[in-house]
């Protein structure tokens, strides 16, 4: 279980890439069951958003609160689900229209657990992890305000043991 | 008692601090009381604490509700609800 909070972008084919050849030579070791799939998500900056074009998009974030929120919900996806391992990458600072904000990728036996696990992981992500975002448009800056349907979206979790 | 206390996003742009250092009065022992006794600070702290809008709160960089006991040398934090992802 990874996760790393940068400025710097991230390229999704190189991080699959790694978790699937990083447990590959693991499991020839430990003769553990092995991936079968991975499932991944990126949140990308919108282009527009409420009517009006995006400048720029800034992340403020709680340094010290951020990484343990984030591992705290990686360690709940993998109470809950048999997964083999999950990676999150969450950028920081000033990004631009259609620049990759965030990844979640998670790996397990048979495609059904990593796709719960990765969806989980988002849902508790956007609504638990010390993230603020702020827009810039043409008519001036404006945060973002939180969304209700992020919190019916983790609820829905809440009353599921397993899938 | 002496706790820190930090603000973030659109709340430490209100109070324009993001973080200090403030010695309690013996009666402020939760996070709702401290949401009080800032709010004697003027204006702007009342309107941010009146319940109006939501603020969560973190001490020690987990998330607490107004009840949570606040103890010396805690961090505490105040923040609007998280939008990130």
């Amino acid at each position: 279980m990874t996760v790393r909070i940068q400025t710097e972008d991230f390229d999704l084919g190189h991080e699959l890439t790694s978790m699937r050849l990083a447990e590959h030579a693991k499991n020839k070791s430990t003769k553990k069951e092995s991936i079968g799939a991975l499932v991944s998500f990126i949140g990308q900056v919108r282009d527009m958003n409420d009517g009006n074009a995006i400048n720029t998009l800034t992340l403020e974030h709680y340094p010290e609160m951020t990484q343990k929120a984030l591992a705290a919900i990686e360690s709940e996806a993998s109470a809950r689900w048999d997964i083999i391992d999950s990676l999150i990458i969450h950028r920081v600072g000033t990004l631009n229209p259609l620049d990759q904000i965030v990844l979640v990728a998670v790996s397990s036996a048979h495609r059904g657990e990593a796709f719960s696990a990765c969806e989980f992981i988002m849902d508790y992500l956007k609504t638990s992890a010390p993230f603020w975002k702020k827009e810039a448009t043409n008519q001036g800056e404006r945060w973002i305000e939180a969304k209700q349907s992020d919190d019916v979206a983790k609820a829905r979790w809440q009353n599921k043991v397993k899938n | 008692m002496n706790i820190k206390v930090l603000y973030f996003a659109r709340i430490k742009e209100a109070v324009n601090y993001s973080t200090e250092n403030v010695e309690l009065p013996k009666d402020v022992l939760t996070v709702i009381a401290l949401k009080n006794w800032l709010s004697l600070r003027g204006e702007v702290w009342a309107n941010l604490f009146n319940g109006k809008q939501v603020v969560r709160a973190a001490i020690n960089h987990v998330l607490v509700d107004d009840m949570a006991a606040i103890q010396a040398g805690d961090e505490v934090a105040f923040f609007p609800p998280v939008t990130g992802g």
